[in-house]
């Protein structure tokens, strides 16, 4: 369907109107609208789940890798959803309700973008979009509409994002949370795993929250590293290893993987992640590992 | 004697002398039957105890009135070493498939397996199916394109490959599936079977073995090839901005540290200048399609520039057309157009030079998923990836033989 309309761009963007009539859903009930700020605690009055912002503490070491240059051109008006900006806008949504919503069992991922606009607003890039996302644990997707301003300039600051979904949420995650933090919570036993999925995609039952909590938390650096020209998907937890619990939040050490489709490239973080089923998911430190361009990892062995 | 199944171990933590010499006085209570195996004798210390089913209920009661901290490690022994066992035997029936039928398709497979698959393919059908070597990798390995025919001389061909990219498992393992497809359906299915009368097949399974390789011993993210830069410490060229299609333009690197360097220059790396070679040599090629992962799109030329493609309109309508077949299957939603719209600015890439060479009907596929797994797709969802796209590639192929003279 998305060919039989949006092949021809000039016969499109004169029929947009219409279009948004015909596929832009009316976002009224269900979650409330919300708005990112950089820093703070969760929002008051959320009865959402309060992952909050990251604070982070970055030790950033200079890449060796030339920045690839890229002739971008930056579309204006409405946008193709096959296309690869509107699909970028869209991911950093998804990054952006992950960092909200995310958990051990909740883990948000775009489904399909419907339509969605840009348009430059000062210095800055502000984007439209009617989207689809997936909760994958339960299969539960949700209408979202979405909001995004990327600043322009030399600044290297995160994207702004809101977002208003609608029956994405359903799922009731509580008990499965409860018993996952009992489960952890105490000191005698803490875990820690390697190679999530492994190379054949195979991880073990016990460590399928632990992989969904390091999705979710590399979700903070996913959102603010991303920028109009960048794709971002976490490739594989490398390692993890509990710490003591502190202060009743779980407290886990990460290695991750993340992808960047348009370099290719494969970024390797480290970060410090707490989570309780009360105060969510946060990252309190996040460490950027230098690439290692000779390195040979043991390889990965099947379970 | 106690059979080892219905043994519990349990891993206590001893946290000082009095706990230690307790553990001790429980493990020579000869009635118990218990075994213990004790690390060191720092504190705190782990001490496994072997528990029979019998005393299990002495032991736990006997541990926790002591406040000693324990916990389950292996539930029961002789379920663990029968998995452990199955699990060997298995991977040994895997390793050595006697015919491609025995062969494990929903797996994936070292480079000798696949060699070896390829070997038996032909050695079942020496009349449909022959092996071209058709140049070395850098580092030597042999790059093996099966020939699908019915025989004639020149005929027109179609090129299917996998695995340029070696990280994305998926491709290599459906190119496998594929090689088998063909063989299985020639004389059953009408489509197939009217295709492969008229034109060749023609599939390069590993197209990058040295990184195929790398992938598994080493770095499972490997993508480019594994020759050295010189006055670089590191290695590889990526093959799909190697070729001579916009080469030098914007939409790929010129770091060797990059996983888009596009190489010293057009075709230095050998496994893009053989096929290179290959398709000039036939000059009969009528489609050409290169199958990467992960995102789920169909796409056609160009990657290197933003001017529609000649045949845009075609290639645009047969993608719609193979996508629809592809999702009909599982309901597998991909996106479709060209490279530089759908994806990204890419130069030097296959496709571009392939559709610049005069064949027209020029894709790359990027198959499953769409994020959550990427590249390292679980093994179970190797056989639907396969059997959704080849419905796509039917239609590319069938339209292809209907537009060919």
């Amino acid at each position: 369907m998305d060919g039989l309309l949006f092949s021809d761009l000039t016969v499109w963007s004169m029929d947009w109107t219409l279009l948004i009539l015909l596929v832009v859903p009316t976002v009224v009930h269900g979650n409330p609208t919300v708005t990112v700020r950089t820093g703070s605690g969760p929002p008051v009055g959320s009865n959402q789940h309060p992952n909050s912002v990251p604070l982070s503490e970055d030790t950033q070491t200079t890449t060796e890798v030339r920045e690839v240059v890229v002739e971008e051109v930056m579309m204006t008006g409405m946008l193709n959803p096959s296309h690869y900006p509107a699909r970028r806008a869209a991911t950093v949504v998804q990054h952006y309700l992950n960092t909200r919503y995310g958990s051990p069992y909740r883990w948000i991922f775009l489904s399909k973008v419907h339509s969605g606009s840009a348009e430059d607003v000062a210095e800055m890039r502000k984007y439209q979009l009617e989207l689809t996302m997936q909760e994958i644990i339960s299969n539960v997707s949700g209408q979202c509409s979405a909001e995004l301003l990327f600043p322009g300039g030399e600044g290297q600051s995160a994207p702004q994002v809101q977002a208003s979904c609608e029956g994405l949420l359903q799922s009731n995650t509580t008990a499965q949370e409860e018993a996952f933090y009992q489960q952890h919570r105490a000191s005698n036993n803490m875990v820690s795993g390697n190679d999530i999925p492994d190379s054949y995609g195979h991880m073990e039952p016990n460590m399928k929250p632990f992989w969904h909590l390091g999705g979710v938390a590399s979700s903070f650096i996913m959102l603010r590293e991303s920028n109009e020209s960048t794709l971002y998907n976490m490739a594989q937890v490398a390692n993890f290893t509990q710490l003591e619990t502190e202060k009743d939040q779980l407290r886990v050490n990460y290695h991750v993987l993340l992808h960047e489709m348009i370099s290719q490239e494969i970024i390797h973080w480290k970060l410090l992640v707490t989570w309780s089923p009360e105060q969510g998911v946060q990252v309190l430190q996040t460490e950027l590992q230098p690439k290692c361009h000779n390195c040979e990892a043991p390889p990965n062995t099947t379970n | 004697f106690v059979s080892l199944s219905q043994l519990q171990v349990l891993r206590i933590t001893a946290r000082d002398e009095v706990q230690l010499t307790l553990l001790k006085d429980l493990s020579e209570m000869e009635y118990l039957q218990l075994d213990v195996w004790m690390e060191t004798t720092d504190l705190p210390t782990s001490v496994d105890i072997r528990v029979p089913f019998t005393s299990l209920q002495t032991v736990k009661a006997f541990l926790e009135t002591e406040d000693i901290e324990y916990f389950i490690m292996i539930k029961d022994l002789q379920v663990m070493l029968d998995e452990e066992k199955e699990q060997m035997l298995s991977s040994a029936r895997a390793t050595a498939p006697r015919t491609s039928d025995d062969y494990d398709y929903s797996n994936y497979h070292t480079i000798a397996d696949i060699y070896a698959f390829q070997d038996m393919l032909v050695a079942e059908n020496p009349n449909l199916v022959s092996k071209i070597v058709i140049g070395q990798s850098y580092q030597g390995r042999p790059l093996n394109v099966l020939k699908f025919s019915t025989g004639g001389t020149n005929k027109p061909g179609i090129w299917l490959d996998t695995g340029i990219h070696s990280r994305e498992w998926v491709t290599q393992a459906s190119g496998t599936w594929f090689a088998k497809k063909i063989v299985t359906d020639y004389g059953r299915d009408a489509a197939l079977t009217a295709i492969l009368d008229k034109m060749d097949i023609f599939l390069e399974i590993v197209t990058n073995p040295d990184g195929y390789y790398y992938t598994h011993t080493s770095n499972r993210m490997w993508r480019k090839t594994r020759k050295p830069n010189p006055g670089s410490s590191c290695i590889g060229t990526d093959p799909n901005r190697n070729w001579d299609a916009g080469f030098g333009g914007p939409g790929a690197s010129d770091s060797p540290c990059s996983e888009t360097y596009r190489g010293p220059k057009a075709h230095s790396e050998s496994e893009v200048k053989s096929i290179v070679d290959f398709v000039k040599s036939h000059g009969n090629l009528q489609a050409f399609v290169s199958i990467h992962s992960y995102s789920q799109m169909l796409l056609y030329p160009y990657g290197y520039t933003r001017t529609p493609c000649k045949d845009e309109s075609e290639l645009h309508n047969l993608a719609r057309k193979a996508i629809t077949d592809l999702a009909s299957l599982y309901g597998t939603s991909y996106r479709y157009g060209s490279i530089i719209n759908t994806i990204y600015q890419a130069s030097g890439g296959t496709i571009d030079w392939t559709y610049n060479q005069g064949i027209k009907y020029s894709y790359t596929f990027e198959l499953r998923d769409t994020g959550r797994y990427g590249f390292i797709l679980p093994a179970n969802q190797i056989l639907p990836t396969a059997k959704e796209t080849w419905l796509a590639l039917m239609a590319i192929m069938e339209h292809t033989k209907d537009n060919t003279n």
